[in-house]
């Protein structure tokens, strides 16, 4: 038991695939899941019923006694938006990494190649990142960068403007602009089912103003850029995340990294986390 | 030409590279295979009964099974066929059910025996990579001579993703040769886990 690792909400399954009930891991810890008629649960390895919610077309489940609801994303229940649900992919990798990954723009040229990024237009500029206390939250604002096609409704290069939030310890929520539509955000998520603190599942989900594209050519975009991250995760050293300054040297790029760390210290995550120098 | 596609299919991208190799327009649907399972729909169905991807149409023609959609794509082009070419498909099918098995388990979380996938995906390298050491020896650098054909677009795919499923690639040092001269073809495609080579635009 650590609470300050059990006590928060973990993604476990995509709603609308739960066919029959199934075992999954969750912190290294088998649990069962299933949903009958429009109700799902959620079960420890000793038959016990854990606490769930059902959001996000995701189901989610504490082992602990989470002290706050599972966040929200309010600007996802606009109207004219289109779900998305992308399935999961399996990578082995910390669930920590895999957020950090998420945060950090300056791969774009190098790994999304021709589609979130170009070279020569690898220079990301000085943007805000803060910890919001009153939320506990991270943010990072006014983050701007160059891309070549920034959605599968993107025609041709454009600037885009990011917000990047972290309101859960593996969890992260992307705003982007939205290129049919000036002035709204399209919503992308990746939230992460630490299956073990090396092993992860990880279920992205978007609310996208997107009215040309099928619901397959979106979720086939968004799974051909995860799948262009999970190889360079699967072989990132260390293979956990170091919370310690000075291990891995921050350039600009890195502040949202680097304030996501500084967060996970200070709430005490330490699961996929490395704490000294190896 | 309408190519029913998974992005993340190694069978579906080699029908897209073979196409992007020849410089023939195709027009790709995108099927959600994953998590949708939309290749076991009724319209696929009615298109595949098999419940498979790649499908290919031209005209009134459907084509189901990658190596005949790379044979249809080159049917005028005898320079991508040898003789050869037959075993080396029948090859890339024993690649799909190793290799390409232990990465849809790794990744999408397919039903397989893990193990005995990996174990088969590792003998089949292994015989790749003693033909292709000989190819050398011979100074050919691709499975049936010195140009490619048919056979390496279709081995290519699943051997180049064998890292997706927990197979390492390192023992073999002549597939990895061979792996980029087809990387290093004019017109090549990448896909997610299948980077292009890295120009080296500037050489100082
Ligand atoms: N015979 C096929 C096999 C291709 C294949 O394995 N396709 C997978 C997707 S990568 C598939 O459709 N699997 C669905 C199933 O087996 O039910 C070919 O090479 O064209
Ligand atoms: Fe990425």
């Amino acid at each position: 038991m650590n609470a300050a690792i059990d006590n928060h909400w973990y993604p476990v399954a995509m709603i609308s695939g739960i066919d029959a009930p199934r075992e999954t891991l969750l912190l290294g810890k088998k649990i069962t899941l299933g949903c009958e008629e429009g109700t799902c649960w959620v079960k420890d390895a000793s038959g016990n019923a854990l606490p769930t919610v059902e959001r996000f077309g995701h189901l989610w489940t504490s082992p602990g006694q989470p002290n706050r609801d599972l966040f929200t994303i309010p600007e996802a229940d606009s109207p004219g938006r289109r779900l998305v649900d992308v399935g999961s992919v399996k990578v082995k990798c910390s669930p920590l990494r895999a957020v950090e990954n998420f945060l950090d723009i300056a791969h774009f040229p190098f790994v999304h190649t021709d589609i979130l990024g170009a070279e020569p237009h690898t220079e990301v500029d000085r943007y805000d990142v803060k910890i919001r206390e009153e939320v506990d939250e991270v943010w990072a604002t006014k983050v701007k960068f160059f891309q070549p096609q920034a959605a599968k409704s993107a025609e041709g290069g454009i600037t885009t403007e990011y917000m990047y939030r972290v309101p859960a310890p593996t969890c992260s929520v992307l705003y982007k602009t939205c290129p049919p539509r000036p002035g709204e955000w399209d919503v992308i998520t990746l939230f992460v089912q630490p299956l073990t603190d090396e092993w992860c599942e990880v279920w992205p989900w978007m609310a996208l103003y997107d009215d040309d594209s099928t619901m397959s050519e979106m979720v086939s975009f968004q799974q051909l850029i995860f799948m262009q991250d999970r190889s360079i995760l699967e072989n990132q050293l260390p293979r956990k995340l170091p919370l310690d300054p000075g291990m891995e040297v921050p350039t600009q790029a890195d502040m949202t990294s680097v304030a996501y760390r500084r967060w996970l210290k200070k709430i005490g995550y330490t699961y996929g986390a490395q704490l000294v120098a190896a | 030409m309408i190519l029913y596609d998974y992005v993340l299919s190694a069978s579906c991208y080699k029908v897209r590279l073979m196409a992007a190799l020849l410089g023939k327009a195709l027009t790709l649907h995108a099927v959600n295979f994953h998590p949708g399972r939309e290749h076991k729909s009724a319209e696929m169905l009615a298109l595949n009964p098999q419940g498979t991807l790649p499908v290919l149409t031209d005209g009134d023609t459907v084509l189901t099974d990658s190596a005949d959609i790379l044979r249809h794509l080159t049917v005028d082009q005898p320079e991508w066929h040898t003789e050869e070419d037959e075993r080396w498909l029948a090859f890339a099918s024993d690649l799909n059910n190793s290799l390409g098995l232990a990465r849809l388990h790794d990744v999408i979380g397919y039903e397989a025996v893990i193990d005995t996938a990996r174990a088969a995906g590792v003998m089949a390298l292994r015989k790749l990579e003693a033909h292709l050491t000989e190819q050398r020896f011979d100074g050919l650098i691709f499975l049936t001579g010195k140009a490619p054909t048919i056979a390496d677009i279709a081995c290519f795919p699943n051997t180049a993703l064998a890292p997706d499923g927990g197979v390492s690639l390192d023992p073999y040092p002549s597939i990895r040769l061979w792996m980029r001269a087809i990387r290093s073809l004019p017109g090549f495609i990448e896909m997610p886990g299948i980077h292009r080579l890295h120009e080296l635009a500037h050489p100082a």
